[in-house]
């Protein structure tokens, strides 16, 4: 065991001399690996963080989602389908909400604006998201002016600027009281946006909506679920366009290596022939190989995935950001929560590292079972 | 060990319109502890016999026989065995490896063994200081000059301890000073036990003293045998 252990080891270190002998070659082709698999898993771990930022989110948010529909597009829903629903088994709480968007002229970006709940908030302050303190220069203290549906300007005064932790979803919030909320959008009293239900069980929530779907006829039913899923969907496709995005890359490094692994030099078969020539057996040959495949290839995924994952938790995914993140004018900054799927790290170390591996020692195979009195000649 | 051929064939590229049959029904035997020199012109099949007598290739037909054993018909897993532990090669270009030191080039045969670094760094280090190159032992190969580069290829071929070491035209890389120097060499060798074969056509080596038995070759037959 000790003299196999030794032989490895051997084994390892005239692979690493190899390696220095052409490194010229080396270096480059292991910067061009590092960086693909860099690339791929910067936008695997992104979209992974961010669809489980998503999931955490929404954990938070009720269980269904009531949006009333007229022509088939979303409407204003009045207070009287609260009445309606009544009290419904499973159903631990529901209430109306205010939200909408409004459109700022003066940076060209949309903000979410939505109501405190509070219906005793105070009608001239307002709680804004980090982002548009940002692009306004706002701080707390400082007042924001916006322009209501009658053309009546409202000011108001920042009492708050939304927490940088939940940004992701807070960039573009604008917080109001309700009353002000009916100002600005002139919205009527006893009208909400929509209304949402809080269910206790998970199980309960499809009868629930199914009930709904009965009661209300003119509502869409939306649930936690499907928005979840939404997320996802958007996300993977999203990942995905920028998978296209990468294919050329990844081909051409893919025949880049097929040829640096595959093809061997002359002065590489003359060195199998010397090394048979002196006592080395088939086996030590392709084991030798087998350690220069595996320590290019597992160097560039282990530099590739450590700096993707620097690159996607601590530097908030600076490179694919304006594709992934978001389609707001105002990007959110934030950190996502580390997190990795292990099976989507062991699909890129199956498909970026095996494929090196067998393409160095097929090759090394064919020319290594040959009998070594060539380097005689 | 003794070293005996029965009618050995060998062709290249059988079947094939380029077919060509380098040696043709040679039968012979070398006897342990001397030094035999298989001389003749180019092409006349002596790095084809050596290569077969050293398992580096096999017989198209015929048997090599290795101390009453036949090593011909051997896997090739074996004959890797029986080439590491029996045989030492000096090529005619030497073939080190470069970029390697040439400590490392030395201990390169015993690494499938595994053994202990210490011992194997020790054996390699002795037969530099054996051979006047303690010195050199972390240059690289390729600063070594023709002589010093014959010599650590004769230190390679040692490290294993093997008792029959084949040299294939060693002297053709250099001049007659170094030749001689380099027989006078091989005949200490052959004084601590080993036995040698070497193929040349260079006067320096086929009528040096040290040489016992000279074999001629021509057209893949041997022709004469002295000694």
């Amino acid at each position: 065991m000790l003299a196999f252990l030794r032989k490895q080891k051997y084994l390892i270190d005239y692979t690493l001399a190899s390696l220095l002998r052409r490194k010229g070659k080396n270096v480059g082709l292991l910067t061009v690996y590092t960086l693909i698999v860099f690339m791929l898993a910067s936008v695997m771990l992104f979209a992974h963080g961010l669809r489980h930022e998503a999931g955490l989110v929404l954990q938070s948010t009720p269980e269904i989602i009531v949006q009333r529909m007229q022509a088939g597009r979303h409407a204003m829903i009045p207070a009287e389908y609260l009445q309606r629903i009544g009290r419904m088994r499973g159903v631990t709480k529901k209430e109306g909400r205010l939200w909408g968007y409004y459109y700022d002229s003066a940076v060209k970006a949309n903000y979410t604006v939505m109501t405190g709940g509070q219906t005793d908030a105070v009608l001239s302050e307002i709680a804004i998201g980090s982002g548009i303190a940002r692009v306004r220069g706002l701080a707390i203290g400082d007042y924001l002016t916006l322009r209501s549906q009658s053309g009546d300007a409202f000011s108001f005064k920042i009492t708050a600027v939304l927490d940088t932790e939940s940004e992701l979803v807070s960039a573009d919030l604008l917080l109001m009281a309700p009353g002000a909320f009916r100002h600005v959008f002139g919205t009527e009293e006893g009208l909400y946006t929509d209304l949402v239900l809080s269910v206790r069980n998970p199980r309960e929530v499809s009868k629930v909506a199914e009930k709904l779907a009965k009661l209300l006829p003119d509502t869409r039913l939306i649930t936690r679920e499907e928005i979840l899923r939404t997320y996802d969907a958007v996300f993977s496709w999203r990942q995905g366009v920028v998978f296209i995005l990468l294919v050329g890359a990844v081909l051409a490094f893919v025949i880049f290596a097929w040829d640096k692994a595959s093809g061997l030099s002359a002065e590489e078969r003359r060195e199998i022939g010397v090394l048979k020539a002196i006592g080395w057996e088939t086996a030590d040959i392709m084991r030798m190989k087998f350690w220069e495949g595996a320590i290019i290839s597992l160097t560039a995924f282990l530099i590739g995935y450590v700096a993707a994952y620097v690159h996607v938790f601590f530097a908030s995914a600076s490179l694919f950001e304006p594709v992934l993140k978001g389609w707001s004018v105002l990007y959110p900054r934030f950190r996502l929560t580390p997190s990795v799927d292990g099976l989507q790290a062991a699909t890129l170390f199956f498909f970026s590292v095996l494929p090196y591996i067998v393409a160095t020692i097929v090759p090394i195979w064919r020319t290594s079972i040959t009998d070594p009195d060539a380097v005689m000649r | 060990m003794l070293i005996q051929l029965r009618n050995i064939e060998k062709a290249f590229n059988q079947g094939k319109p380029n077919e060509f049959w380098a040696i043709r029904g040679v039968t012979a035997q070398f006897e342990p502890q001397r030094i035999t020199c298989l001389k003749g012109a180019s092409g006349s099949g002596k790095t084809t016999l050596l290569s077969m007598i050293g398992c580096l290739s096999r017989p198209t037909s015929g048997r090599i026989c290795l101390g009453g054993r036949v090593i011909s018909g051997l896997p090739e897993r074996f004959m890797t065995e029986v080439r590491r532990h029996t045989f030492g090669f000096i090529f005619q270009r030497f073939n080190l490896i470069p970029g390697l030191s040439v400590l490392e080039n030395i201990m390169l045969p015993a690494y499938p063994l595994g053994l202990p670094y210490k011992a194997l760094r020790k054996s390699a280090r002795q037969l530099l200081k054996q051979f006047g190159l303690s010195n050199k032992a972390d240059n690289p190969v390729q600063w070594l000059s023709g002589g010093e580069a014959q010599r650590v290829a004769i230190c390679r071929s040692l490290i294993n301890n093997p008792q029959i070491l084949i040299a294939d035209e060693p002297t053709a890389n250099l001049d007659s000073k170094l030749s001689r120097e380099f027989m006078g060499l091989l005949d200490e060798l052959r004084h601590s036990g080993r036995t040698i074969l070497i193929s040349s056509h260079d006067p320096e080596v086929f009528a040096s003293t040290a040489v016992e038995r000279v074999v001629e070759m021509r057209d893949g037959m041997i022709l004469d045998a002295t000694g």
